[in-house]
């Protein structure tokens, strides 16, 4: 154990050199990732390995002394998500350190075949150790970004615009399930508070489909928008979603509903005392202003 | 009167339903096939929202199971059918889970009866040991 340790840090040098030009012959995809990244990720847990806290078995990969192994395998596999490698791969650059060590392990240990096969195979649990480690690592670190992306996606999906002052807009655009309904409710709730608003339109144009569950969600929010004092209107409900609505037997009647946003700004801004007129004389266009002058 | 032997099944697909994302897929798949086969934008949404209510049913209330699609051909007449299984316990009322706002789970009570108005044919097999079954059928 301490033989092949020390083995190893003589023979550094060689030892990256053979494993770096194995990596290069089963490469797939020598441009997501540049041969200096490489050389350094290798060169680090080389290191690393070599150099162990006392006391710190190659038998036992989950202890405390291969902490920072462990560390740089899951630092590794994050720059990997980063640049697009698959989960294969990743795990191939740890299975790659396999054959230079079991080459060293055998021109240097001399001994006896009992010795030999013990440290190839010490050798052997270790690395696969390693490699399911990185392996989960590249599954842990894709979850985060996915999980990123959700959250990402969520609130961008859910902006309150105001109209007008006093009047509210929620253009909610995909499917509304529960996580999402609550986000829609939220952050409307949340405006009307903060800009004193007496008029909500919620705008259904991007929901591609109006089943129980979204009415139901749609029904909530707009309770407790009327709770808050403001009024709700739903618009944007395209007539295969009237009919579908009907059909399915989903009671809107108490909600002012129009087919069109332009519609529901309408109401709200009559309902709040105000009207849109035409300026006499101002419906030709504007002339472009003459060139060259400043 | 259609019988059996007529209907040809021109194409099929089993997608299965264990979580929230598989109801996303379900209506992705139903809308991406009667785009396909030239269904009225009205009958599209009709039958997506009817496939959205019966595979939440079956995620919800059963615990999950899988959705089969079939395309049908009597002569010129097309049509899609869905079947919804799952392996939960059952309706123990199916008369009363069919009524409009009858539900057990804090919803609107609409899933089932809507989905029979939405589409023309409407089936219902429940047992405790082999679960619940629902197809629905649209005629174009």
């Amino acid at each position: 154990m301490v033989k092949l340790l020390k083995m190893m840090r003589e023979n550094q040098e060689r030892l990256l050199t053979d494993w770096l030009n194995g990596l290069k012959a089963i490469a797939q995809r020598r441009d997501l990732i540049s041969d200096v990244e490489v050389r350094e990720q290798a060169r680090k847990i080389l290191t690393l390995i070599s150099n162990p806290p006392p006391d710190t078995v190659l038998e036992d990969f989950s202890s405390e002394g291969w902490q920072t192994v462990r560390d740089q395998l899951m630092a590794i596999s994050i720059s990997r998500v980063a640049h697009g490698s698959s989960p294969s791969e990743t795990a191939q650059f740890l299975f790659s350190l396999k054959p230079p060590m079991f080459k060293l392990i055998r021109e240097q240990l001399t001994t006896t075949p009992d010795e030999l096969f013990r440290e190839i195979d010490v050798t052997n649990n270790f690395i696969d150790a390693m490699a399911l480690h990185i392996a989960e690592s590249y599954i842990e670190s894709r979850d985060k970004v996915i999980a990123r992306q959700q959250e990402e996606m969520l609130e961008l999906s859910t902006p309150v615009v105001t109209l007008w002052d006093g009047i509210l807009a929620l253009p909610v655009i995909g499917t509304l399930d529960s996580t999402r309904a609550q986000m829609v409710m939220e952050s409307l709730l949340q405006a009307i508070v903060q800009t004193n608003s007496r008029f909500a339109i919620l705008d259904i144009t991007g929901v591609p489909t109006v089943d129980t569950l979204v009415a139901q969600h749609l029904l909530k929010t707009i309770t407790a928008a009327r709770l808050m004092g403001a009024e709700c209107i739903l618009s944007g409900i395209r007539p295969q979603i009237a009919q579908t609505i009907v059909h399915l037997g989903i009671n809107l009647n108490d909600i002012v509903t129009r087919s069109k946003l332009a519609d529901a700004f309408r109401l709200a801004l009559d309902r709040s005392g105000r009207t849109v007129t035409q300026k006499p004389g101002n419906h030709t266009p504007v002339t472009a202003p003459a060139a060259g002058v400043s | 009167m259609r019988t059996v032997s007529e209907q040809i099944i021109t194409r099929s697909e089993v997608l299965p339903i264990r979580t929230q994302i598989d109801l996303v897929h379900v209506r992705q798949r139903v809308r991406t096939w009667l785009s396909e086969e030239r269904f009225t934008l009205i009958d599209q949404t009709k039958i997506v929202t009817a496939a959205s209510e019966l595979a939440r049913n079956a995620l919800e209330h059963g615990g999950g199971g899988e959705m089969e699609m079939s395309l049908l051909a009597v002569g010129a007449r097309k049509g899609i059918r869905l079947k919804f299984s799952d392996h939960g316990p059952g309706i123990a009322d199916i008369s009363k889970a069919m009524k409009d706002g009858y539900t057990t789970a804090g919803g609107m009570g609409l899933g089932l009866s809507g989905s029979r108005r939405l589409m023309s044919e409407f089936e219902i097999q429940s047992s405790p040991e082999s679960g619940t079954v629902v197809t629905v059928t649209r005629w174009k």
